[in-house]
């Protein structure tokens, strides 16, 4: 395992956990994971997809780094993301119906994700297959992390279940609890992804970006009359 | 260990092969060019191309008899629900086989088409083909469908030589997305037995509710059309906002609306609404209700 495992490895697929996590950090693939996150069966779907997807585009593009023209080598990284997921959705339609009906247009989107991008860009063209690999699916596990307690919320606050059974009795069915609507719709993801960001920073104050300017607070008597 | 030989023999045989080994060299000398040259820009793209064409033919192909297996399944299963035949361990196509037949129905007139094949026909095909469908003049399309086909395709459901229940496709626009589903009725035309949408994309937990079976169960029993009507083409059933009084009179044609989504609730009224008018099955209805044999 150790042989396997080297430390580059290692790094690849613990730091997209937290310290460099693709939606916390980078804040990249906020899209999807707006429109998923609803049920936890469709984020995870949507998780194991674009893990996979990330994991094996990046192995491609690696090996092939060395051959790739400059001048076409975003279209390049685009037709190999663009042909696996098309592979992924196919799967999927023959494999899991119900869950690809629920899904519809997302997985065809997780081609425009900027993380599978992203990561082709900053380390697939640099680095060997093997660790490209594993850095898509440690990438992808930062970013199914981040779905999956987003859904945990949505659909246990939204709808007073977690992966279709029920945790809250609902009124409307004889129970207590009064579902959030808030929570069903794409918007209440910003929030929570919002307080995941903020929680992360004040336990790793590394992550909090330098301001790009300081404000300057303005003494009474040179600015007072703008 | 035999497929291990066969491999060997065709590597063999490729070595032997003089345009294998032409096409060697060409890959060798354009490997070796400048990764910006034109040449091997080109040679990458076309490879590239080739690769990934295969790789995705391929996929689809070989998938396709699944997933139209797939999506058959899901449909029957669908049928047989609205039809409140499905249960948990039963074969759906067996099942299906044994108690639903399909049948076409000219919209216009009402009468069964026996000449094309029922089981072949896809309504929503043909509602996006020009040649079978028919454009729905502006102040006509409540449902806002623009197009419907020619001919439905109407489940029926028999038991004991007699009809148990009529199954009728019907389709409309919500608050984001066209729902799609079929509505059961009894023989006489007129009483609901159970509404399922089995392709919508309304708001999950609002509109979306539309599959939610309690609220399925409320249609159970709920007339379409009012008594007093003279020849039962205009329907009265709609949903209300709030929750049915059932001791009022006239709450046989009130359906609970959906809470929260006032949109998708107007856009499965106006969707019955249609679909049970003189555009859709009144005709179709008024046929089997004076014609019992059908």
């Amino acid at each position: 395992m150790s042989a396997i495992l080297n430390d580059e490895t290692k790094k690849v697929l613990t730091t997209p956990l937290v310290n460099d996590n693709p939606i916390t950090l980078q804040v990249l693939g906020i899209c999807s994971a707006l429109a998923v996150t609803s049920q936890m069966s469709t984020s995870l779907i949507m998780a194991l997809a674009l893990t996979l997807v990330t994991a094996f585009s990046s192995a491609a593009i690696s090996s092939i780094r060395n051959h790739i023209p400059g001048s076409i080598r975003i279209i390049v990284q685009m037709t190999i993301i663009a042909s696996l997921v098309i592979v992924v959705d196919q799967v999927l339609k023959a494999f899991a119906y119900e869950i690809s009906k629920q899904l519809s247009v997302f997985v065809g989107l997780i081609i425009t994700n900027c993380i599978v991008m992203g990561r082709a860009e900053a380390y697939a063209m640099k680095n060997p297959p093997l660790e490209s690999f594993m850095d898509g699916i440690g990438n992808g596990l930062g970013y199914s992390l981040i779905l999956i307690i987003v859904a945990f919320f949505r659909e246990t606050l939204g709808s007073g279940k977690l992966l279709g059974f029920e945790v809250f009795p609902l009124t409307k069915d004889g129970g207590w609890y009064d579902p959030n609507g808030l929570m069903l719709l794409p918007p209440s993801a910003f929030f929570i992804i919002g307080l995941i960001i903020w929680s992360v920073r004040q336990w790793k104050p590394t992550q909090v970006e330098k301001a790009d300017f300081k404000i300057l607070s303005i003494s009474h008597g040179e600015g007072g009359h703008h | 260990m035999l497929k291990c030989e066969q491999f060997n023999k065709i590597c063999v045989a490729l070595d032997n092969c003089e345009h294998y080994q032409k096409f060697k060299v060409y890959k060798d000398k354009i490997l070796a060019l400048g990764n910006d040259s034109l040449e091997k820009t080109i040679a990458i793209a076309v490879a590239l191309c080739l690769v990934c064409a295969v790789l995705v033919s391929f996929s689809a192909v070989a998938l396709k008899p699944l997933q139209v297996h797939n999506k058959e399944l899901d449909m029957k299963k669908n049928i047989l629900d609205v039809a409140g035949l499905l249960q948990e361990d039963s074969n759906i196509d067996a099942a299906f086989a044994e108690r639903i037949e399909a049948k076409i129905v000219d919209l216009e007139t009402g009468d069964y088409v026996e000449d094309m094949n029922a089981a072949e026909y896809d309504q929503r095909k043909a509602a996006k083909d020009p040649a079978l469908s028919v454009a729905i003049p502006k102040d006509k399309d409540i449902a806002h469908i623009r197009v419907k086909a020619k001919f439905a395709k109407v489940f029926l459901v028999k038991e004991a030589g007699a009809i148990k229940s009529i199954i009728l496709p019907v389709n409309g626009y919500g608050l984001w997305s066209t729902l799609y589903g079929f509505l059961s009725v009894d023989p006489d035309g007129q009483t609901v037995q159970s509404i399922n949408f089995y392709d919508q994309a309304e708001t999950p937990g609002l509109g979306g509710e539309v599959v939610n079976p309690n609220w399925r169960a409320l249609w159970k029993g709920k007339k379409i059309y009012s008594e007093t009507s003279a020849d039962m083409s205009e329907p009265t059933l709609s949903l209300i906002k709030g929750v049915v009084d059932n001791a009022k009179s006239g709450s046989q044609y009130q359906v609970d609306g959906l809470a929260g989504a006032t949109l998708t609730s107007t856009g499965v009224s106006n969707l019955v609404k249609y679909w049970m008018s003189k555009e859709g099955f009144a005709p179709y209805l008024a046929k089997v209700r004076t014609d019992k044999g059908v």
